[in-house]
């Protein structure tokens, strides 16, 4: 069991407020990932309930008991690190052997449990390097080995996959994935790449500037997402804002539209534009529109679609799926 | 593309190099050979370098007339008792600074190293007062612990700066696995800094061993040290070069053999963190 529950939770550095009021309910077993973009407080909020950083204010339970006041290691969560932090003077074996150590094991019981835990993990025949005797993704392999290996309530990322190359990192994406949905443990998940989120969390929480943005399944923020700023974290390319009387016309301050629910075409359309960049990535071509009056908007065209810089283009959004928010920013249903 | 250095560029610096070491050694190289030479020879003009009549009779004159064993275990338990105190309290509390600081950490660690900005004989009076109204004149433990207090700011000084070298995020990861403060010191902490410590030691070593002005005016038989028993040869009745350099060399042997041994863990110790 690991529910893990935050009421109220508040967290002040002096004078600035980084996290205020976050109230989340992370129910046992799920995946959710915290995203924004940096300085959001979404690294706080997670060593706020680590227990590596004080809380100004709130409650956090860990089923249904309260830890703000206990030590991080009675909290039973654990927690892998951005930079991986590894013990650099012990093995792979004494890394991963570690907390259990710490747990007063005995030895043969601890041996066991990190030959399982290593041969998760492929790291068997690693077990008696140091940590400067492995590549990258070995040593992030090893943190989350630490992390496994004491069958804890939680798991804890940091940014886990933010120093390693790309293709690396789709490979990790999928291995914590996969390996989150064998243990079954709760997770929290924290990233400011909001395709890590979309295609690891069960649920994502959008945070912005201390307070949560929306919480919610990824479809469901992509979808319908209940503020200008969650529109425009999530979705790559970023959706189209425009105000002004396109909105007005639909009774809203502001709609949105994805580049993807926008049709271009070069013989008729509601809006009218002049093409500024065209992206060709194959499957897609990005094309970046000066629309008069509206600005530059992007538009997801197919990739067949030749259209020169400068040619004229007629655009029209998915009347179904545009979205349209108040003057205060809310979506309007 | 590295840049390659000529051979003949490579010969000069090495000469260079060689220059500088000879002139920062030949002091001492001088009163090594002074002390194998007669007095007579000591202060011969123009000096003698290699051709004179080696003796050890200095020596054997020197450790006669005063006692170099019984000062030279006082250096050694001044040396050791004084670093080991430091050391006692300085890996907490450079712990405490590098790791968990507040808004006063800088100020506290100017304000330790300012008072080694004090000469020490400004404060000679009151402290040697307090040494005699207390019974700590000429005895080990008073000794030990006026060395503890002037070396700790640089002890605290040197950890801290090793300290810092070290990640936080691998001393968080070490109490997210369970470790309370003691055993991340003791398991994470202390073996991660390992060098820099080892260098902490000799160099505090180094400093109480031929640290004079304390023991040289707080010790007179009982807890003198091997700087008294130098001290003890510059005597204004006649000149002892030879017998005085026979002193000195007996005296800082100890510690000469002691650096050389361990001179590659101190020079890692004062570079280390310079490469990741």
């Amino acid at each position: 069991m690991g529910k893990i529950e935050l009421v109220g939770v508040q967290k002040s550095f002096g004078a600035t407020d980084v996290i205020k009021d976050v109230n989340l309910t992370v129910e046992d077993g799920t995946f959710v990932v915290f995203v924004g973009p940096s300085g959001c407080g979404k690294s706080t909020l997670l060593r706020m309930i680590a227990g590596l950083e004080d809380v100004s204010g709130g409650i956090i339970r860990i089923d249904g008991l309260d830890v703000v006041k206990l030590p991080p290691a009675k909290r039973s969560l654990s927690m892998v690190f951005q930079s991986y932090a590894l013990y650099p003077h012990m093995s792979v074996r004494g890394n991963i052997g570690f907390g259990l150590k710490m747990a007063g094991l005995p030895k043969p019981e601890i041996a066991r449990k990190v030959d399982a835990a290593a041969a998760i993990l492929n790291l068997t025949p690693y077990l008696d390097r140091r940590p400067r005797e492995l590549s990258g993704g070995q040593r992030q392999r090893v943190a989350i080995g630490r992390a496994i290996v004491r069958e804890p309530k939680g798991f804890l990322f940091d940014e886990p996959l933010s120093n390693l190359d790309a293709a690396l990192r789709v490979q990790m994406r999928i291995e914590i994935a996969k390996l989150q949905s064998t243990l079954g443990t709760t997770t929290i998940y924290v990233t400011h790449d909001q395709v890590e989120a979309m295609t690891m969390a069960d649920k994502i929480v959008v945070l912005n500037a201390g307070q949560v943005a929306q919480v919610g399944s990824p479809l469901e923020l992509y979808d319908r997402p209940d503020n200008l700023f969650v529109a425009g974290f999530i979705g790559s390319p970023k959706m189209n804002f425009v105000t002004g009387n396109p909105a007005a016309s639909r009774g809203a301050t502001t709609i949105g539209a994805r580049p993807e629910h926008i049709t271009a075409s070069a013989t008729s359309g509601e809006w009218q534009g002049t093409v500024a960049v065209a992206e060709h990535v194959g499957s897609d071509t990005f094309l970046y529109v000066d629309v008069e009056g509206m600005g530059e908007l992007t538009v997801r065209a197919i990739g067949e679609l030749r259209l020169e810089v400068g040619s004229k283009v007629f655009l029209t959004p998915d009347p179904a799926r545009i979205h349209r928010f108040d003057a205060n920013g809310k979506a309007m249903r | 593309m590295a840049i390659q250095a000529s051979t003949s560029s490579k010969v000069v610096a090495t000469v260079a190099a060689w220059l500088v070491g000879f002139v920062i050694f030949f002091p001492i190289l001088w009163m090594v050979l002074t002390s194998f030479k007669s007095e007579l020879d000591a202060f011969a003009i123009p000096p003698k370098f290699l051709f004179f009549h080696w003796t050890t009779e200095n020596y054997g004159i020197v450790q006669s007339r005063s006692d170099y064993f019984g000062h030279a275990l006082n250096s050694i338990i001044l040396s050791f008792g004084s670093t080991l105190l430091g050391l006692i309290v300085a890996i907490p509390a450079a712990w405490a600074m590098a790791f968990a600081p507040s808004k006063r950490t800088r100020g506290t660690l100017m304000w330790m190293l300012s008072t080694k900005m004090m000469p020490p004989v400004g404060v000679l009076v009151p402290i040697y007062l307090l040494f005699r109204d207390s019974n700590l004149l000429d005895t080990r433990g008073g000794l030990i612990f006026i060395e503890f207090m002037g070396n700790l700011p640089i002890i605290v000084w040197m950890l801290y700066t090793y300290f810092k070298e070290i990640p936080k995020d691998i001393l968080e990861a070490s109490r997210m696995d369970g470790a309370t403060i003691g055993k991340e010191l003791f398991y994470v902490l202390a073996p991660m800094a390992v060098p820099g410590i080892a260098s902490t030691i000799l160099l505090n070593i180094i400093l109480a061993w031929n640290e004079a002005f304390w023991t040289l005016n707080l010790t007179t038989v009982h807890a003198a040290p091997l700087t008294m028993f130098i001290a003890s040869y510059s005597s204004p009745e006649g000149l002892f070069w030879a017998k005085l350099s026979a002193a000195s060399t007996l005296a800082i042997a100890p510690i000469l053999v002691l650096g050389w041994f361990s001179q590659k863990q101190l020079v890692r110790g004062l570079t280390f963190g310079a490469v990741k």
